[in-house]
């Protein structure tokens, strides 16, 4: 058996009154990918956060290939964000850098841990635009000229470029068509099996988890009720709240 | 004798929230074992549970009670308490399973879904696709389609398609759950002859046959699996 | 001049001021903050160069002022005679005599020596500003060396125009370590700040900061493998030295276009023109 990724133990955050987390553990292996769903105030936002050091829990552990990532210095995270992990945005605005071509936002991760080739980095964005379907010749386009999907690709090439061994994926389909979404999911599901990546994500679209997710977590106020391989939890639903989540979905 | 894949105890009881905490008892105490080189197939009346128990027998409904217990690498493991990495990788490398319904991925072509559990297990992409146009070409299904994502195709086609997905991998312990419904009789003797050539290579097969006559073909052994009286 | 301090700064300012480059000479590049006083003259005319030049001021310095290399125009007269009002020190336009100079978007040609001070006035310290306007981020920036955004800025450059057009202010990594403004002198002055014997100060009147570069420190302008950096001028000999190698200013000589370029650093100009005077 591998040895997990990523693992937390015990997370608690209270906003004031309501308990965001609520004694909440995971594992991730790596070539995992794990699926958090739940309904709007579920926590699984703010666990996505937490996991990924964006904010601190009242108690708990996350540790990351045994480093402590609650206690490790912001130093030391920002590298690791910029190296073995990736965090994709639902907004594309929040993870792009609006004013920088395509190119270059692919290019940041790359420079930003020490590329200093022009003509490489460009090769390396050409690819990588390539590879998730947008026509390299846009390269030099600003991303405000993109259509919302495409933004959504640029972020996800932009996140990839470094090979990172873990990424957080926070509704990335969310505010997309439904047509442009099947398009994304697919590709994000080649490109994590191409690439073994460990993913961790956040949806509240369970056909997309189905899709994309090998293992499930079902949040609700802040409590991990049922977890288990994706098929199991969707066709075999356990808790109550589950079997409401499964039921409320429309069948397509 | 060696057994491929055998339930201890086997019971599951539906319990469904939504409709007042209704319980209901599907399988109670199943007991049955299948050997390599064997076909086994459940029979009973509709509603006695069959699929039920096909679904546990793959993970994909947990076991209430007992055990699974399910040749892996050698040894027998108990699918019903293994953790979710375990189930993956058994369904990887043991057991496979071919469902009445294709679960259609957008935009992946019929050769790369035949392809997939092979891919899965680390074959080379070139003889991972050699081996699903091959099935797919025994299975009949048109040149042509090969490469289209089979979304459109018909009941049959992507039937055949989930056939050349299973048998592709040579799993040791498939689960075939009626594969052959939406057939023509050309196709239904194609499986016949790819079940057939399963068990010479010794793998343990279990299946729900709608048919009788493709049952009596390919069955070695029949299991029956009885409907319980509503314990609730 | 009565009533008022040596230098004109009170001396408890001064020694703030002194601390505060202490500071950055002790963190070549790094941006100090400090309290930044009224003087008698706006922002964007050089406050910042002023106060760090009246806290390294003693009353044997000579003084040099320079804007875009000219040492007579108004800025650099005024601030010469702002020194000589308020401290009674002796000024010059000779590069080689001064022991303090203070500057405006350029470096002197001469080789500068390890007994002067270079000031200049710097009007944006910071070089991460056009890119990541949130300064909190900046400095989390500065303070992990997380500079990959800056050469992304040189990466755009390139993609837009074919080769870095940045060509003044443009960034450098000092010490290896901090990503540094070298204030607007055109990029064609850069490499002269890398192991300069003199000691580089930098003033920020209007955003409070002093930074510092100490003698012999490494100073490296950022570029890609494959387009290295390569100080730019204007491909033309002086029109009254002759140089070849200076950086020049563009003059227009009447409204139908005609033009001459000429040494923007005026004293250097001048003593090469009286070098070929007393050659011929």
């Amino acid at each position: 058996m591998s040895t997990p990724l990523l693992t937390a133990r015990d997370l608690t955050l209270r906003f004031g009154r309501i308990a965001a987390l609520d004694g909440v553990g995971l594992e991730i292996h790596p070539g995992e990918v794990v699926a958090i769903v739940g309904e709007s105030g579920s926590g699984k936002t703010t666990l996505l956060r937490v996991l990924s050091g964006l904010m601190r829990p009242d108690g708990g552990e996350v540790s990351y290939l045994g480093q402590d990532v609650l206690g490790m210095s912001e130093a030391a995270r920002r590298r690791l964000m910029r190296t073995e992990w990736g965090f994709v945005h639902q907004n594309p605005r929040d993870g792009l850098r609006m004013a920088v071509s395509a190119g270059g936002n692919i290019g940041e991760r790359l420079m930003a841990t020490g590329a200093r080739h022009y003509g490489n980095i460009r090769e390396q964005a050409a690819h990588w635009l390539t590879r998730v379907e947008i026509d390299p010749a846009r390269m030099d386009e600003v991303p405000a000229k993109f259509s919302g999907g495409m933004q959504q690709r640029l972020q996800i090439a932009r996140t990839l470029v470094t090979l990172p061994k873990l990424v957080f994926m926070d509704e990335p389909t969310g505010g997309l068509d439904v047509s442009v979404q099947a398009r994304l999911l697919d590709l994000i599901r080649a490109l994590v099996a191409d690439l073994g990546l460990a993913v961790l994500i956040v949806t509240h679209d369970i056909a997309a988890a189905r899709l994309l997710a090998h293992r499930m977590l079902v949040m609700r106020h802040g409590v991990v009720v049922e977890s288990g391989l994706t098929d199991r939890v969707l066709d075999d639903p356990q808790h109550p709240y589950t079997q409401l989540l499964v039921s409320s979905v429309l069948a397509a | 004798m060696t057994i491929s894949l055998a339930t201890e105890g086997l019971s599951k009881v539906f319990r469904l929230f939504l409709q007042g905490d209704v319980r209901i008892p599907v399988l109670a105490d199943v007991d049955f074992a299948v050997h390599p080189g064997e076909c086994v197939a459940l029979t009973g009346p509709s509603g006695a549970g069959k699929s039920t128990l096909m679904r546990c027998l793959y993970g994909n409904y947990g076991a209430g009670s007992g055990r699974i217990l399910v040749r892996h690498r050698g040894a027998l493991v108990d699918l019903a308490a293994a953790d979710p990495m375990l189930v993956r990788e058994i369904r990887r490398e043991t057991l496979g399973y071919v469902s009445q319904f294709l679960r259609v991925i957008p935009r992946i072509g019929a050769r790369d879904i035949v392809a997939e559990p092979l891919r899965a297990r680390g074959v080379a992409p070139e003889a991972a696709l050699a081996r699903a146009t091959e099935l797919l070409t025994r299975l009949n299904l048109p040149p042509r389609l090969h490469g289209l994502p089979p979304a459109t195709f018909s009941g049959g086609e992507q039937q055949r398609i989930n056939l050349a997905r299973g048998f592709a991998a040579d799993y040791p312990v498939l689960l075939l759950d009626e594969p052959t419904a939406s057939l023509d009789p050309v196709n239904r003797q194609v499986v016949v002859t790819l079940i057939a050539e399963a068990k010479a290579r010794g793998a343990a097969l279990i299946g729900i046959f709608h048919d009788t006559e493709i049952r009596d073909q390919v069955a070695d052994r029949l299991f029956e699996v009885l409907p319980i009286q509503d314990a609730a | 001049m009565s009533g008022y301090n040596f230098a004109y700064l009170d001396e408890s300012t001064k020694r703030m001021i002194r601390r505060a480059i202490l500071k950055a000479v002790a963190i070549p590049g790094h941006q100090v903050p400090f309290g930044s006083r009224e003087m008698p003259l706006p922002y964007g005319w050089g406050t910042g160069g002023i106060q760090v030049t009246a806290a390294v001021l003693g009353p044997t310095d000579v003084l040099k002022v320079i804007d875009q290399g000219s040492d007579d125009t108004t800025n650099a007269v005024s601030i010469r005679a702002f020194f000589r009002r308020t401290a009674g020190i002796a000024t010059t336009e000779s590069t080689d005599a001064a022991t303090i100079i203070q500057t405006r978007h350029r470096i002197p040609e001469r080789k500068l020596r390890e007994d002067q001070i270079l000031v200049y006035q710097v009007p944006i310290p910071e070089p991460l500003g056009r890119l990541e306007p949130r300064i909190a981020e900046t400095r989390r920036m500065h303070g992990m060396a997380d500079y990959g955004l800056m050469h992304v800025k040189l990466y755009e450059d390139i993609a837009r125009h074919g080769h870095i057009a940045t060509s003044y202010s443009y960034p450098v990594m000092v010490n290896g370590r901090y990503l540094m403004s070298p204030s607007p002198i055109p990029a064609f002055d850069n490499p002269k700040m890398d192991q300069m014997p003199a000691l580089q100060l930098f003033g920020a009147g209007r955003e409070k900061r002093i930074y510092a570069v100490p003698p012999y420190t490494s100073v490296k302008s950022l570029d890609f493998d494959d387009h290295p950096f390569r100080p730019i001028r204007a491909p033309h000999a002086c029109e009254l030295c002759g140089s070849r190698d200076t950086y020049l200013d563009e003059v227009l000589t009447d409204d139908v276009g005609g033009r001459i370029f000429v040494c923007s650093d005026t004293d250097f100009c001048a003593e090469r023109q009286a070098m070929k005077e007393a050659a011929e």
